[in-house]
């Protein structure tokens, strides 16, 4: 990875009827970096992919590719190949012509594309399905297939498009290891998109959370998950106790109808805030070694650890430990300053981390992606 | 039951070719007879090729169906990209229009056109318009649906983002369309060709409405032969038209189920 920037897109804005779909986005991405769009259906990320690739015009708003500005350039044109959702491979070629396809049309010299295609074939496993037809393919084939195709044209940035949605999950872990391993051996810029958090952080240098159109957060995998910026971020990336407070003062917040130490400072004196704590960095004691108690509600066994669901001061917290625990049973609730994690106020507040109606199939209902999936295919339908 | 089932089957190819089957054999009579077959022979056969006039609609029937269901071809196709951009609503709406002229009798569509060209024909001060032009617009016109209706399912089945996947790996959005689209909705295309072809060296009741003395077609000639005499030589250019057709519409089914072949070595 060096420091230049490959990829820069300064404000653009896109509207499909009148509705904003993207609402300003500023990205940069650097040269040979691995960047993850994350959001659910709808937040305006494949959007922000298919802007690069030039599939789709800003209404307004700059996009610089190696420092030169883009817009209007045709996607014939430009550095960049796209790996689609559900591959778009052609159902009339072989899998060797596929993957020849974009040498053929930018007519290299038929011994260099002997080598390139046997490169690329390579480099995917799939070594003696070149005569294969298309339709014979399992979906883990067909996605090689659309990855030698693509890097074998030598793209400078490989955007991919929810690659790994139509996989089952063991095949979806395994090409996440094996895109990771190309994208490193070829050393070129990835551009990924996907509403899996957990895809996002073990695959990427940087995720960019993305909710309604903006850009939410900006950071490494490690960033986003221990200092999310708001009550979306913090509620997207894992599970996550997001319960009101009060920054008394600098390293000191008051929740729960007590004041506890934190490691966070530069809040307003008495600042509202809220303040996220994470069911698996929670220890359980007993009541009488700290002031913070609990009435646990119920509690589910889920392999490595328990998941229980207890009433701190009327409000419910998820909380998962290794201890066991009771339904019924009054505990202890202890937090590090380091476990306590403060945000501003914002539009999300109030609106997740609330257990106190969780249920495996309310959590399935209350997911932003369940409900914006009806959005996504206006907006789908408005781009056709 | 297995047997009573199979006898069934039987009984009903039989009541379905049983005609065919009585006109291919005294196709091959040695006498005039059309109730006694009298020994094998090709004589009708030679009579056929002899006979000049049979010849000359023969020709004129292929001229017209090449023609018709090239040009039906071509205009089908570029609708069918068009009818398949249009908002699910249009879509509906276009293609109930399109279907109507299926449904619709041959007859009607028959004296309907005469009625139309008859009128262009006195609005234009023309004379004796019905021949060739009109027989070949008529085609065009009633096979453009059979062209529309095999294509459009292959448009709807082909991933939307086939073009873009063109565009991303170096071409030009023309140059897509000729290296990517028409090559993977090209089995429809045939069958599309090949069903209109089929349908036009077929067809009597339109061809008989618009048609004049100065050019007629296959059909219109065995329905004049009939007029007068059924010569055994009828017996053996019908033989002829079935096996064509037969041939074309086996062609047909081959190419429709082929795309539907159980996919195998489907594994990792």
């Amino acid at each position: 990875m060096t420091e230049k920037n490959i990829i820069d897109l300064k404000n653009i804005v896109v509207e499909y009827d009148g509705e904003q779909v993207l609402k300003g986005i500023d990205l940069s991405i650097k040269d040979g970096e691995f960047v993850t769009l994350l959001g659910p259906s709808g937040c305006g990320k494949t959007t922000t992919l298919r802007i690069v690739g030039g599939f789709v015009e800003p209404d307004s708003g700059d996009v610089f590719f190696d420092g030169k500005r883009i817009n209007g350039l045709q996607p014939y044109k430009r550095q960049v190949s796209t790996i689609f959702q559900r591959y778009a491979l052609f159902p009339h070629l072989n899998v060797y012509e596929n993957i020849a396809f974009g040498l053929r049309v930018n007519k290299v010299p038929e011994k260099e594309l002997q080598q390139r295609v046997r490169d690329a074939v390579e480099l995917v496993g799939l070594r003696g399905f070149e005569k294969r037809k298309i339709d014979t393919l399992s979906g883990g084939q067909q996605q090689r297939v659309a990855i030698a195709r693509s890097i074998v044209t030598r793209p400078k940035v490989l955007l991919l498009d929810e690659p790994l949605a139509a996989l089952d999950l063991k095949l979806r872990k395994d090409m996440q290891v094996e895109l990771k391993s190309i994208q490193q051996s070829l050393g070129i810029t990835f551009l990924f998109v996907t509403h899996d958090q957990e895809e996002a952080l073990s695959m990427s240098d940087t995720v960019v959370v993305m909710d309604k159109g903006v850009i939410q957060q900006i950071g490494t995998p490690q960033d986003i998950y221990n200092e999310p910026v708001n009550a979306f971020v913090a509620d997207f990336i894992g599970e996550s106790n997001i319960v009101d407070g009060v920054m008394l003062k600098d390293n000191l917040v008051r929740f729960a109808g007590q004041s506890i130490a934190c490691v966070d400072k530069g809040f307003g004196k008495n600042e509202p805030v809220d303040v996220v704590i994470r069911p698996e960095d929670i220890d359980v004691v007993r009541p009488d070694e700290s002031p913070l108690h609990g009435l646990v509600d119920s509690v589910t066994f889920k392999g490595v650890h328990y998941e229980a669901i207890v009433d701190v001061d009327g409000f419910k917290w998820m909380i998962q430990t290794t201890d066991v625990v009771r339904a019924g049973e009054e505990i202890g609730i202890l937090l590090n300053p380091d476990d306590i994690h403060v945000m501003k106020k914002s539009e999300y507040s109030g609106k997740f981390g609330d257990y106190s109606t969780f249920s495996e199939e309310m959590d399935l209902l209350s997911d932003p992606n369940y409900q914006e999936d009806a959005e996504e295919s206006v907006a789908a339908e408005a781009e056709e | 039951m297995k047997a009573a089932s199979k006898l069934y089957v039987f009984l009903i190819m039989l009541f379905l070719y049983l005609p065919i089957l009585v006109l291919i054999v005294f196709s091959f009579n040695a006498s005039n007879s059309t109730s006694v077959f009298t020994g094998f022979s090709l004589q009708w056969y030679r009579e056929l090729f002899q006979d000049k006039e049979t010849l000359q609609t023969l020709y004129n029937t292929l001229l017209v169906a090449v023609l018709s269901a090239v040009i039906a071809t071509v205009l089908g196709t570029a609708a069918a990209l068009g009818i398949v951009r249009l908002s699910k609503w249009g879509q509906k709406l276009v293609m109930n229009v399109t279907n109507l002229p299926l449904m619709n009798p041959d007859i009607v569509t028959g004296v309907s056109m005469m009625l139309l060209f008859v009128f262009i024909m006195t609005l234009f001060g023309g004379s004796d318009v019905l021949g060739f032009w009109t027989i070949l617009i008529a085609h065009i016109t009633f096979n453009l649906p059979y062209v529309i209706l095999s294509v459009m399912p292959k448009l709807k089945q082909m991933d939307p983002h086939l073009v873009e996947a063109a565009q991303d790996l170096g071409c030009p959005q023309s140059k897509a369309f000729f290296k990517v689209i028409l090559p993977s909705i090209m089995p429809g295309i045939i069958t599309g060709f090949i069903m209109a072809f089929t349908l036009s060296i077929d067809d009597f009741v339109i061809s008989y409405f618009v048609s004049g003395p100065s050019f007629q077609t296959l059909p219109l000639r065995i329905y004049s032969m009939t007029k007068r005499r059924v010569e055994p030589s009828i017996n053996a250019l019908s033989t002829l038209i079935f096996v064509a057709v037969l041939v074309l519409l086996i062609i047909i089914n081959l190419r429709q189920s082929a795309p539907h072949k159980p996919k195998k070595g489907a594994t990792r």
